[in-house]
């Protein structure tokens, strides 16, 4: 049984991924997020004394493409998804060198 | 009280391929035409599915055989997560804990004539995809940021070294080695300028105290190093600023966490930057979109016959083969390839290897460098000069007069048309510049010199050997191209010993 996740897991996980979490979402995720581990935890009950670690999940290697350069999209294409964009470049708000 | 500097270098070069990493966008580099080279996988679009590219796993096994690593049987990719506006997918594809290779070195040469070598170890050799470049905005005015993801996806090699290099001196002597060994097996142009190679220092001091103890002052990795002149200059005030701040807090490795400071190159100072995360904050896991690779000795052996001759064996061969000194044999190879091969080229047409490599390292080198043509831009090809070298060894004309014609072939040419042999032998002829050694034309000329010079031939006669110099000149002028051995032994005995 793992640990249990805790508010402070929540909070770190969402720093890492530049996320501002309310309190009451804190709560939230850390009952749903939990709940979830829970659900995969699980599988801890599958005995796997004698069983190799696995280090991919496919048991394939070695697939390779030719090194060829083939048509990209076009760039109206490739920014058509983007929130905000001047029609050549992807914009996000300034990037400030400190946090 | 001494120190002990401490550096290691992270070297990221960008592989010389026709495609992206993991999909088919052209890895070209193009700053111009920003977001024109990308497609679903290399923007992070959900379904799309990443493909490793065969030539660029080559060429990363290939750099590691040239630093003697050892090629892992089995290797794999993995995630690294962080969040970055430049990282579409909000995770890099790189290799966490089974990179392809680890454990080589790379030996450099330390010091002046005769200064030795010493080994650089080498921990480790990862492929991993580039990331985007952010164009911030230098205003200050607060708005928006650019991104242009041409560049993502682009195949990167790291190269992590041991911390093993000693002095500011020596992590640019390592990184001058590496870009030699990287663009003689033409797995990387190297271009700084263009970011195909990048540099990170990771520096610390060890401080010996009068009392025995040892102190290691906190690690500093410094990034932006866009020159290798800026990564000597760089350590050089880290390791001044290190000391500094060492006598000021007494602050000791682990006492507080490594710290990320960038290279101010217009003010020549590093300066802090973003707090680094913890690398168990990257959350690497096993990419599941990437098969694993395995190593076959079949697939080692062809990659292993693709390897050329390596820059530190052609630096020996050419002490062996040409007799070149320490020094020479540096300057030659240290060129660049295609130096080297012209180099070759005119020893072997002269039979010469000091005098092909005089004239390439001095009147080659200078005119390359007044002109800034590459060495496969300059107009006088390697047979060329190896003709026109073969001639001095030839006693066909004189250096003099050889360096005479090197240059009149050069100021004949000012639209760099190729040179051919032909007009070495039009130059000689038109200034009589072969070399006379015929007595019979000589003796004329010596009669005339030494009747109308009676000042200097007493001046002979009373001892003064040096007088004789002013009679040589005189002849020479006379008969261009005249042996000056020749001369100074007929004269010699005309005069009579005095």
């Amino acid at each position: 049984m793992a640990a249990q996740l805790t508010p402070a897991d929540v909070l770190k996980v969402a720093k890492l991924a530049r996320l501002k979490l309310s309190d009451a979402e804190v709560g939230d995720y850390t009952a749903k997020l939990g709940g979830i581990l829970a659900y995969v935890d699980s599988l801890g009950e599958v005995n796997t004394d004698e069983i190799e670690p696995m280090v991919h999940a496919v048991e394939l290697s070695n697939v390779f493409r030719t090194d060829e350069a083939t048509p990209s999209l076009p760039r109206e294409a490739a920014l058509s998804n983007a929130p905000k964009t001047d029609g050549q470049f992807f914009l996000v708000p300034q990037i400030l060198d400190a946090e | 009280m001494t120190t002990t500097t401490i550096i290691g270098l992270e070297v990221h070069v960008q592989l010389l391929t026709n495609s992206k990493i993991f999909c088919g966008c052209s890895s070209a580099f193009n700053p111009h035409q920003p977001n024109v080279q990308t497609c679903p996988v290399c923007l992070g679009l959900p379904g799309s599915l990443p493909v490793m590219n065969r030539r660029a796993f080559e060429l990363a096994v290939k750099t590691a055989l040239a630093l003697n690593c050892d090629i892992a049987p089995f290797t794999k990719w993995d995630r690294k997560q962080y969040y970055y506006p430049d990282l579409p997918k909000g995770y890099q594809i790189s290799q966490y804990d089974l990179p392809f290779s680890d454990d080589g070195a790379l030996e450099i040469e330390v010091g002046g004539e005769g200064g030795g070598t010493r080994k650089i170890g080498i921990i480790r050799a990862h492929l991993e995809e580039d990331a985007g470049k952010n164009v911030h905005d230098e205003t200050g005015r607060g708005t928006d940021s650019q991104v242009d993801l041409n560049r993502a996806g682009t195949p990167l090699l790291e190269i992590v070294s041991q911390p093993d290099l000693r002095s500011p001196q020596e992590a640019k002597r390592y990184l001058e080695e590496l870009k030699l060994l990287l663009t003689y097996l033409n797995v990387s142009d190297c271009n700084m300028q263009e970011g195909s190679l990048r540099c990170d220092a990771n520096v610390n001091l060890h401080i010996h105290q009068d009392d025995g103890h040892k102190v290691a002052t906190p690690i500093v990795e410094i990034k932006n190093l866009n020159s290798f002149r800026n990564v000597e200059l760089a350590i050089e005030f880290e390791v001044k600023r290190q000391y500094e701040e060492w006598e000021k807090t007494g602050k000791k490795m682990g006492e507080v966490a490594k710290e990320t400071r960038g290279w101010d190159a217009a003010r020549g100072k590093t300066v802090p930057q973003r707090g680094k995360e913890e690398a168990s904050d990257y959350r690497y896991f096993p990419d599941p979109d990437l098969v694993p690779v395995t190593v076959s000795a079949e697939l080692l052996d062809s990659i292993r016959a693709t390897l050329c001759e390596f820059p530190a064996d052609r630096r020996e061969r050419f002490k062996g083969t040409y007799g070149l000194s320490d020094y020479d044999a540096r300057v030659t190879v240290d060129q660049g390839q295609a130096f080297a091969d012209y180099f070759e080229e005119v020893a072997g047409l002269c039979g010469d290897g000091k005098q092909a490599c005089n004239w390439v390292t001095q009147d080659v080198l200078r005119e390359m460098n007044e002109r800034n043509l590459s060495i496969g831009e300059f107009p006088i090809r390697a047979a060329v000069l190896g003709n026109l070298l073969e001639r001095i060894a030839k006693k066909q004309i004189t250096i003099k007069s050889a360096r005479e014609v090197f240059l009149e072939l050069l100021a004949e040419n000012p639209s760099r048309r190729p040179i051919s042999s032909a007009h070495i032998d039009q130059i000689i002829a038109e200034k009589g510049l072969a070399l006379v050694t015929d007595t019979g034309e000589l003796e004329g000329v010596i009669a005339e010199v030494v009747g109308k010079n009676p000042k200097a031939v007493a001046d002979f006669k009373a001892g003064k050997q040096a007088a004789v110099g002013a009679l040589i000149g005189q002849v020479m002028k006379a008969v261009k191209g005249a042996d000056p051995q020749t001369v100074r032994t007929m004269l010699v005995e005309k005069l009579g010993n005095p």
